[in-house]
């Protein structure tokens, strides 16, 4: 049945038997004194049986003239094994005594009902949410959105668009318009954030400090309280420096992790202080995370710090450092740095213009403690496994000096001498993306039309799309656009996803261009389904009409193909612009200025 | 409301929708019912800034005016014509034959039922499932519904946790009041033997005269079984303050006929059920447009919702449950992770979540509706709790449906 705990509270209420004005059931229900509850029995059913006078007890302080218990008792083991508490009358039923005495023992506990006090504490309310309330249209759309969560997802082949792709879009509109969050949408924007981690900042973020509220309440949300500010339990702002000091001092590890991260984010310096306050006593591999935390903000002050760190006894730690300054090019581990790969690299001083490599022999002490790791891994040269390290970790404006004042597009187009080529462009590539250079990202990357497997250096699609992470917004746009006008969609997956969304308009044109053309060569669109889904979240909904037009099934053939992709094809197409439509209208509900 | 949409053919299709019943008219040859068209009319009816526009009849072309004034003479003439003159011979000869078979029913049942308890409820544990279902089957074949539904749920409670011999002696000990009272039911006073007649399920009526109101959908849920998926709505009247369930069915695994829209007002004409089927109501004509409510229920406190549950086991021991508005309360979690409790603010008083509604998301919805602070809440209100089926806050008109 459905309630345990009324039923223990009534089970309780009755095996008090005493008295039940006093006896109080665990569940805030008790029963009304008997006389009460006799009243209503005199115009109720019981009158049409013959129970009715046994029940009628005279004053609601005495016990109970059946005590329930006993009842229970005889009514499981049955009245041929237990002798009943209830006369068996003139029929000589004893079951039907029984139960008749039951019944009405049954319709006057319910009748008598009566409320009881509160138990325990009551909650503290939560904290107000200053925000305007989200208008209308979009809070249902949201409410959709989650619905759509719930029912678990929706077919990718069908021409609906796919709703669960939307709602990280959402959230961040919903958030950059500053409204507040629908409180009863709550609960399943958290079961939301609990199934999609990616979600849960945005999520978290926008739900604001109801959710918070509502964390503590059940443990399926306990997510929501880990390493937000205030979330844990009595985290100190970033001002209380007492609480501050208490917390990194006693806290859990995680409590202490997002205690740093929060602290590195508001003030950068005093995380550093933070840290040294207690870095001898930690562990290493609590080291190793701390340590970690100071990527984000990191800045010429940390050298000092850093440069302790590089005589850690961990030798992650030590790697960490090294990695962390070197990409300071300011620092001293640069210029060591520095010094050590411009002695391996130099321009020949023979015959055609190019560049000589001459690969370290040894690794030295000093190497080490700078983060060079001695032992290659299988298959690699130590010699040239050591040069990639030190071209890796010197800065990159080391190399026009060194080779001659060229810039970094005439360096990347010299040629190298035999062997040495993917090895130094390799290097490169890793320091322009730790050095987050955009010169020399650009020059790595080449014009996006050159032959994938011959640019300079060869560089990999994954490295590309991690130099294009240095690049402005628009000129990666721009570059990814020209390097799907040259090469096709189908290389272009990984460059896609470093774009930001929406995709500018030469992007956005580039990719529906190749789609199309892709579809009229008759290509598998299952094949195309990432980039289909990426363009559903990414293009601009200002493409739809342009779209419109390749959602109309292709003209008849006389004699259609037995396996046409042509449904396959319109249906893909009707979804991408369903959902641009889509986006366009959710846009334009949490915009729209209130009417 | 009328539209024309541009279909493949020259002329477009002419489309009309009357809300009220609903019913839909379109020119285009689709056999499905409402067509597309009519539909896409109603989704763009459904945005409040969407391009429908309302006004009168008098602005509505001359083929979409034909077809309502149609509609309207039809309703009129159903209304006006007699109901067909019936056997009434044969129908008394019928209703005796049933109600032979129904008394012979309750008699088995009484039997059956001392038999469970000279052997014991332990020992019915054991029998299993089937035991009930045949019984259940024997109860079907005596037109009884009413006994075979209620012998299915004694057959639900031994395999429902700790407690159960409790749970079990009651409701059968209900059920065997229910057969013994239907031996004497002539001995009974009128209003009780009608409670009996409808517990048995005997069947009922809506009559008297309709009570025309307007009607605030407060909420609307589905229970299935293997068979029927039952839904329940219940309304509130503005004026007259009356409290209506509402019921609709639908075959296994489809969504019953009835749909409403919880946390809007309609005006209509209800008709009530006698009494013992918990204040059900049939929905007669329906007037205009749900709109959005210009009064809500106002609530009553823990005492006072406990005594109208009383006062409804009173009038009919049977009932598990009765439609109540509480408030304001505050909703605070039990000790020890034991449930939901609504309090009142000053905490004088609280009330149980009933266990089946503390585990559901509904509840999640109210306290994050609540955030600590007095909500308004409808619900069922019974001996096993209450049951939260919508609430709403001061100052914020919205009905929220929790179920």
């Amino acid at each position: 049945m459905r309630d345990e705990t009324v039923g223990a509270a009534q089970q309780a209420g009755r095996q008090g038997g005493v008295s039940v004005r006093d006896t109080t059931g665990p569940a805030g229900l008790r029963e009304a004194a008997a006389t009460e509850a006799a009243d209503d029995s005199g115009s109720g059913p019981e009158a049409g049986t013959e129970a009715g006078p046994e029940a009628t007890s005279v004053n609601g302080a005495l016990p109970h003239p059946l005590p329930w218990e006993e009842l229970v008792k005889t009514a499981l083991l049955g009245t041929d094994r237990r002798a009943s508490p209830v006369a068996a009358g003139a029929e000589g039923n004893a079951p039907g005594a029984l139960l008749a005495a039951a019944a009405v023992r049954t319709v006057r506990y319910r009748a008598g009902l009566r409320a009881a006090a509160p138990a325990g504490a009551p909650l503290s309310a939560a904290r107000p949410d200053e925000r305007p309330p989200l208008p209308r249209a979009a809070r249902n759309r949201l409410a959709q959105l989650l619905a759509v969560r719930t029912a678990g997802g929706t077919d990718r082949r069908g021409a609906a668009p796919d709703l669960t792709e939307l709602l990280p879009q959402w959230l961040a509109t919903a958030l950059r318009q500053g409204f507040a969050a629908p409180h009863d949408l709550l609960p399943a924007l958290l079961d939301a954030a609990r199934a999609r981690t990616d979600l849960r900042p945005a999520a978290l973020a926008f739900a604001g400090p109801r959710a918070l509220w509502l964390a503590r309440l059940n443990p399926a949300w306990r997510f929501a309280l880990r390493g937000v500010p205030g979330g844990a339990a009595g985290a100190p702002a970033p001002e209380d420096a007492e609480g501050v000091a208490r917390l990194w001092e006693e806290g859990l590890f995680a409590e202490r992790v997002a205690l740093l991260g929060t602290l590195r984010e508001r003030d950068p310096a005093r995380a550093r202080e933070l840290l040294a306050t207690t870095w001898r006593t930690e562990r290493a591999e609590d080291r190793l995370l701390f340590l970690d935390s100071l990527r984000a903000g990191l800045g010429e002050a940390d050298e000092p710090f850093l440069d302790e760190a590089l005589a850690d006894r961990s030798r992650n730690v030590r790697s960490t450092a090294a990695e962390l300054l070197s990409a300071l090019p300011g620092s001293a581990l640069a210029a060591r740095m520095a010094e050590r790969a411009a002695s391996c690299v130099s321009l020949a001083l023979t015959g055609e213009t190019r560049i000589t490599v001459e690969a370290p022999h040894e690794c030295d002490a000093g190497m080490e403690r700078d983060g060079v790791t001695a032992k290659p891994p299988a298959n690699r040269g130590e010699r040239s496994w050591w040069f990639g390290q030190l071209v890796e970790a010197a800065p990159l404006a080391t190399w026009p000096g060194r080779l001659g004042g060229r810039t970094p597009e005439e360096v990347v187009a010299l040629p190298v001498d035999e062997g040495w080529q993917s090895e130094l462009h390799g290097a490169w590539c890793r320091a322009a993306v730790r050095q987050r250079d955009a010169a020399w990202s650009r020059a790595l990357l080449g014009a996006p039309g050159s032959p994938v497997a011959d640019g300079p250096g060869a560089v990999s699609l994954a490295e590309r799309a991690q130099l294009l992470g240095a690049l402005p917004e628009g000129e990666r746009a721009a570059w990814v656009a020209g390097f799907i006008a040259a090469h096709g969609l189908s290389d272009s997956f990984q460059l896609l996803a470093t774009c930001t969304a929406p995709w500018a308009g030469p992007l956005g044109a580039a990719v529906v261009d190749a789609l199309t053309t892709a579809r009229r060569a008759g290509g598998y669109p299952w094949s195309y389904s990432g980039i289909m889904g990426l363009a559903e979240r990414c293009l601009d909904p200002a493409e739809a009409p342009r779209l419109d037009t390749l959602t109309q099934p292709d003209p008849p053939v006389a004699d259609p193909p037995a396996n046409s992709t042509t449904a396959y094809w319109t249906d893909a197409f009707a979804r991408l612009t369903g959902t641009l439509r889509l986006r366009e209208a959710m846009h334009a509900e949490l915009t729209r200025p209130p009417a | 409301m009328w539209g024309l949409c541009k279909g493949s053919g020259s002329k477009p299709y002419r489309t009309v929708v009357d809300t009220t019943g609903p019913a839909y008219q379109c020119s285009c040859p689709s056999r499905k019912f409402p067509c597309k068209h009519a539909l896409g009319l109603l989704l763009l009816w459904s945005d409040p800034d969407g391009p429908v526009a309302s006004g009168e009849s008098e602005g509505a072309p001359d083929w979409a005016r034909t077809w309502l004034a149609g509609r309207a003479e039809r309703t009129a003439r159903k209304k006006a014509a007699p109901a067909a003159p019936a056997d009434t011979e044969a129908a008394r000869r019928r209703a005796e034959q049933r109600a032979e078979r129904v008394s012979a029913g309750a008699s088995e049942l009484e039997q059956r039922l001392e038999d469970l308890l000279r052997g014991g409820l332990a020992a019915a544990e054991q029998a299993g499932y089937s035991l009930w279902e045949e019984t259940a089957a024997r109860m079907v074949d005596a037109q009884a519904p009413g006994l075979a539904a209620r012998v299915r749920e004694l057959g639900a409670i031994p395999g429902s946790g700790p407690g159960w011999p409790v749970r079990l002696l009651e409701e059968s000990s209900l059920l065997y009041l229910l057969v013994r009272a239907r031996r004497r039911q002539a001995e009974l006073p009128e209003a009780l033997s009608s409670v009996v007649g409808a517990r048995l399920g005997l069947p009922v009526r809506a009559e008297g005269p309709p009570l025309r109101d307007t009607w605030l959908a407060l909420a609307q849920y589905d229970t299935a079984d293997a068979r029927l998926t039952t839904r329940r709505a219940w309304l509130h009247g503005a004026a007259s303050g009356r409290t209506a369930l509402l019921l609709s069915y639908g075959a296994a695994g489809k969504a019953p006929e009835l749909t409403l829209p919880v946390g809007l007002a309609m005006e209509a004409e209800l008709t009530w059920f006698p009494r013992g089927t918990g204040g059900r109501a049939e929905l007669g004509e329906r007037f205009g447009t749900p709109a959005v409510p210009s009064s809500r229920p106002t609530g009553v406190d823990v005492t006072e919702a406990l005594g109208r549950y009383g006062q409804a086991v009173r009038e009919d021991p049977w009932t598990p449950h009765c439609p109540v508005t509480l408030g304001p309360v505050v909703p605070a979690p039990l000790p020890d992770g034991r449930g939901w409790q609504l309090a009142a603010p000053d905490g004088s008083a609280a009330l149980p979540v009933s266990a089946s509604a503390a585990a559901g998301p509904g509840l999640w919805r109210l306290v994050a509706l609540s955030g600590g602070a007095p909500v308004t809440v409808f619900g069922e209100c019974g001996h096993r709790g209450f049951t939260p089926l919508s609430a709403w806050v001061e100052g914020d008109e919205a009905v929220v449906p929790l179920s």
